[in-house]
């Protein structure tokens, strides 16, 4: 099994279209973090597991083609830069570090509870980046070395 | 049946499953053993009505297992015989036993389960939706109340993954130097 060939092709055409469903679900859990169990964690471990999912499928040069690891670096490092900003922003307009400064809405609706899914989305990005960098950079360590991947 | 009698049984699991991952030889069921204790803590925490938890831990658990199979799958593992005397593993067991019945009392004395509510719990529980408006009263006390907790844990995965990003780094730029000689 060679960097370039990844997997056989019924596990490709299978990714081709889990990818996107594995995508969509990571991305309801994080938008309906305040409605519903899940959240900024829950939906990024499985956004990752979807990049990971087309990694093992593909091999890591067709994902590298296919995502721009620099900008998944750039958004990774800048994403937590947006959680201070959003946090300062508490204390623009809400007194306080962190704070609720935007309108509650009804409850159970998708546009409610403040500020608690934007803090959710920024989560979901930090945690989904930086948990598939690491596997991408291992998997480097493990091709230097030799190995497949 | 009660919850405590559902986690007695999980708990059985996860014991005979971290056993059996240091006692087996075989790499991939070692890891294989390791997921059932993950999935199994994950089937506790929905015992316990922590579903937020359960989700979390079942993914990460996938996530992890995915990682120790491509990192060890094909490596030839070096197994340590371990060799104890069976005096002193007998000794050992002895001490942990009396060690549990000392302290059986203070499991009797023990308050059930969950049982005094904390003032500010219950301030959260009660007032919780009303004050930030989120019907998932974990995310209110995540991103809400305890937001400042929050932000200290995404510092830390910062932090982590800067760390191994630059360790790695380092490591493959010394494998690049030697490389050429």
């Amino acid at each position: 099994m060679k960097d370039s060939h990844g997997m056989t092709p019924i596990v490709k055409t299978v990714t081709r279209v889990s990818v996107w469903l594995i995508l969509l679900y990571g991305c309801y859990i994080i938008l309906h973090g305040h409605l519903t169990p899940g959240g900024g964690f829950a939906g990024g471990v499985v956004i990752a597991l979807a990049f990971l999912n087309v990694m093992l499928a593909y091999g890591k040069s067709f994902t590298a083609e296919w995502l721009n690891i620099r900008l998944l670096k750039d958004i990774e490092a800048a994403s937590i830069t947006l959680f201070l900003v959003l946090g300062l922003l508490g204390i623009a307009f809400g007194n306080a570090f962190l704070a609720n400064f935007l309108g509650k809405g009804e409850m159970f609706s998708l546009f409610s509870s403040g500020t608690i899914p934007l803090f959710n989305i920024i989560i979901g990005i930090k945690v989904a980046l930086s948990l598939f960098l690491v596997v991408w950079v291992l998997a480097d360590i493990d091709s230097a070395k030799g190995g497949d991947l | 049946m009660p919850i405590e009698s559902w986690l007695i049984y999980t708990l059985g699991i996860m014991l005979l499953g971290s056993i059996v991952a240091l006692e087996i030889r075989d790499i991939l069921s070692a890891i294989i053993a390791i997921g059932i204790v993950g999935l199994a803590v994950s089937a506790a925490f929905l015992f316990l009505q922590a579903p937020d938890l359960a989700i979390v831990q079942f993914l990460f658990e996938i996530f992890a297992l995915v990682i120790l199979v491509r990192a060890f799958i094909g490596k030839k593992a070096h197994a340590d015989t371990l060799s104890i005397h069976k005096v002193y593993a007998f000794l050992v067991a002895l001490a942990l036993v009396a060690f549990f019945f000392l302290f059986t009392p203070v499991f009797r004395s023990l308050p059930p389960f969950g049982e005094p509510l904390l003032t500010t719990s219950s301030h959260y529980l009660t007032h919780g939706p009303q004050e930030t408006g989120a019907a998932n009263i974990v995310a209110s006390i995540v991103l809400d109340y305890r937001a400042y907790d929050t932000m200290g844990e995404v510092t830390v995965l910062f932090t982590a993954i800067l760390g191994a990003l630059t360790v790695l780094r380092m490591s493959r730029q010394t494998q690049k130097g030697r490389e050429p000689k």
